[in-house]
């Protein structure tokens, strides 16, 4: 389907109904070839996990989308659908505006950090009558999916250095998100202002609810994306020294737990998950369920019960030591972490891969601030716990090295231990640790 | 040399950190300090003047805006390359390599002139070489073997003042048969890892250029092992 022909006909059957009735009888009116492949995909799920191969996140949106690559504008239209992508907090977030647009209806999302279109294509066939969508993107996937799903609103957390061998640099996603959100002309963009890269992505939306998140990491954005020249920061402020771009004027303020709405209400967050960055999520998560309709109190009310995100922030029990498993995947998601487990001087399991899902080129170790660990007791681990050693070593963090983070859990001293994994370690860790209980 | 401490200048990491080469500066200020040689890290943001005092010059890797207003920068600031007349050491890494040259070619076909202090033009080559890399340190300059992780468009191409700084064995490096230059005290590199905890014997080099003595060998197990494994896993 067009882009043209797109635009004019679901929109057409969305503006009849912000209403749910118009929508709840989409799966009737998937054609016959994208019903046929989702239910072959259904299968493939089913059988996936049957078979102990896999959680079965994608294998059924692999197969559907194969019989059918219209599938995922198929089965979003009629659907009102909020997109959410950026560097980190995706999958937290999404799941917190998940949480909160369940006050409208059905929500079809994709928990399980499956986050390119098979991922998506499995949850919507898991749902089909769910009238609304919440889909956690990659954001090399978001111009594909946003174009093919027409969004009703896409929220853009942050952008930052995160696998540059195989996502590329920073500068190259900016521009790609950019060029797709200038395409969206019926989409509220979500985006956060205190994040050069975010905001010059959203600067030309025809549509935009800027959020003041105060996060914090400016490593990448010492020079403008659109036109080169230095960017100025003054406290929370910054500004362009050689275009118009500069920080907006925030619709929505992150402050100290709490947050405050555009109508300047505070509005106390009180989260069950720890760390600013957290609390950066769900002003961005309450923001985009009220573009969608939600009102604000019931939208955090909801959000707030979110605990435990695919195994993220969990406890596990082992041998007397309980573990809180924590995931990092990149300098700046590292950075915020361990402003996290500072607070209580635990010790702390870091657990570090390098497969292709993690980028192959662990440079990056060398712009966290592990030297905040000094004094602590840490044990190196995961398949490059070498190069973490290395890292630690020249951080003069005493560490031992134990490769199997398991084994490294149970040589800790009792009582609370904190554990940082990457992608593939924290995935890895989780399901064993979850085998075990 | 100042009298007393080993001045390391990091140059632009605002604009040339995008790939973790600050580590370079670390391991060479820590593997002075582990033998008593005092050393101190000077980082030079984008704004502020070049100093022409400082022992050691590190640039990392960027992406192609921030490198091409660092040039801009290092050009109207010229303190590094009074520093090199000076006979300072140089570490130019990635974007170092492309900015030291006589000039470098973007994908976009435009031409920037470089700062020419090393004999070569660097041009983008058809695909983006990434992965890890394994050469032989060229006339015996150090031992061992190099080892590091490539990103990069840039084909370097070296003139006769110029000589390479190793020779590729698995990757692709300047142009899929040499890797880096090395012109005077300047070393260039496409290797990140970084470079120099990948390979310490190179980062005593630097220290021993510097500092005009041999220093000691450091034993750090974690630098074996890590090694071994690099070269396990490249060969």
């Amino acid at each position: 389907m067009s882009r043209q022909e797109d635009r004019n006909h679901p929109r057409g059957a969305r503006a009849a109904a912000g209403s749910i009735a118009g929508v709840n009888d989409s799966p009737a009116r998937l054609p016959l070839r994208t019903a046929a492949a989702v239910k072959l995909g259904n299968l493939s799920s089913t059988l996936s996990q049957k078979m102990g191969l896999g959680a079965g996140g994608m294998i059924g949106g692999r197969v559907a989308l194969k019989l059918d690559p219209q599938a995922l504008n198929r089965l979003t239209q009629g659907r009102q659908v909020a997109v959410v992508t950026g560097t980190n907090g995706k999958t937290t977030s999404t799941m917190m505006l998940a949480r909160a647009v369940g006050a409208l209806g059905e929500v079809a999302t994709n928990h399980s950090g499956a986050n390119m279109p098979d991922g998506h294509v499995t949850a919507l066939s898991k749902q089909p009558d769910a009238p609304y969508a919440v889909l956690e993107c990659d954001e090399g996937y978001f111009p594909a999916v946003a174009g093919a799903s027409n969004p009703s609103v896409a929220v853009i957390l942050n952008l930052s250095r995160d696998q540059l061998d195989r996502v590329g640099e920073v500068r190259t996603i900016e521009r790609s998100l950019r060029d797709a959100i200038t395409k969206l002309r019926d989409c509220t963009i979500i985006a956060n202002c205190d994040d050069v890269m975010v905001t010059s992505a959203a600067w030309n939306a025809a549509r935009v609810v800027w959020v003041a998140t105060g996060t914090g990491w400016h490593h990448d954005s010492a020079s403008c994306p659109r036109c080169g020249n230095p960017i100025r920061w003054q406290g929370e402020h910054w500004h362009c020294t050689g275009c118009d771009l500069s920080r907006p004027h925030p619709n929505w303020i992150t402050t100290d737990e709490a947050m405050i709405t555009p109508e300047h209400r505070k509005i106390e967050l009180r989260l069950t998950l720890p760390g600013k960055f957290n609390q950066a999520n769900a002003v961005m998560a309450a923001a985009a369920a009220h573009a969608l309709g939600v009102p604000v109190e019931e939208a955090v009310r909801r959000l707030r019960s979110v605990s435990n995100v695919s195994g993220r922030y969990r406890t596990i029990q082992r041998n007397g030591r309980s573990a809180r498993l924590l995931l990092s995947k990149n300098p700046a998601g590292w950075s915020e972490t361990l402003t996290v487990v500072k607070e209580a001087n635990h010790p702390a399991v870091l657990v570090i891969n390098a497969q292709e899902a993690d980028g192959r080129d662990l440079s990056w170790l060398w712009d966290v601030p592990f030297e905040r660990l000094q004094g602590r007791t840490v044990i190196a681990s995961g398949e490059r716990a070498t190069d973490l050693a290395v890292r630690l070593t020249y951080a003069e963090v005493e560490h031992t090295i134990v490769p199997d983070p398991l084994k490294a859990i149970d040589q800790m001293p009792q009582g609370a231990v904190e554990v940082i994994a990457n992608y593939t370690a924290f995935r890895d860790l989780n399901a064993r640790a979850a085998a075990d209980e | 040399m100042s009298e007393s401490t080993v001045q390391i200048a990091l140059v632009l990491p605002d604009l040339l950190g995008t790939y973790g080469d600050f580590g370079n500066a670390v391991v060479l200020q820590k593997r002075m300090a582990w033998r008593g040689i005092k050393a101190e890290i000077l980082p030079i943001n984008y704004g502020q003047p070049v100093p022409d005092s400082c022992d050691i010059y590190v640039v990392g890797g960027g992406e192609d805006t921030a490198q091409t207003l660092a040039v801009k920068h290092l050009r109207e600031h010229p303190g590094l390359q009074r520093a090199v007349t000076k006979n300072a050491v140089v570490l130019g890494v990635c974007a170092g390599i492309q900015i030291f040259g006589e000039s470098f070619t973007r994908a976009d076909n435009v031409t920037h002139p470089g700062m020419g202090l090393i004999d070569s033009t660097s041009h983008a080559g058809g695909s983006r070489a990434i992965g890890e890399v394994l050469a032989e340190p060229a006339g015996g300059l150090f031992s061992g073997v190099l080892s590091g992780f490539e990103n990069h468009q840039g084909r370097t191409v070296l003139g006769p003042a110029a000589r390479p700084l190793a020779h590729v064995k698995v990757g692709t490096g300047n142009d899929g048969s040499v890797e880096g230059a090395v012109q005077g005290r300047i070393v260039c590199t496409y290797l990140h890892g970084p470079v120099l905890p990948r390979n310490p014997q190179l980062a005593d080099l630097l220290i021993e250029w510097a500092t005009g003595t041999k220093v000691a060998p450091l034993d750090l197990p974690a630098v074996t092992a890590m090694r071994a494994e690099r070269v396990r896993a490249a060969s």
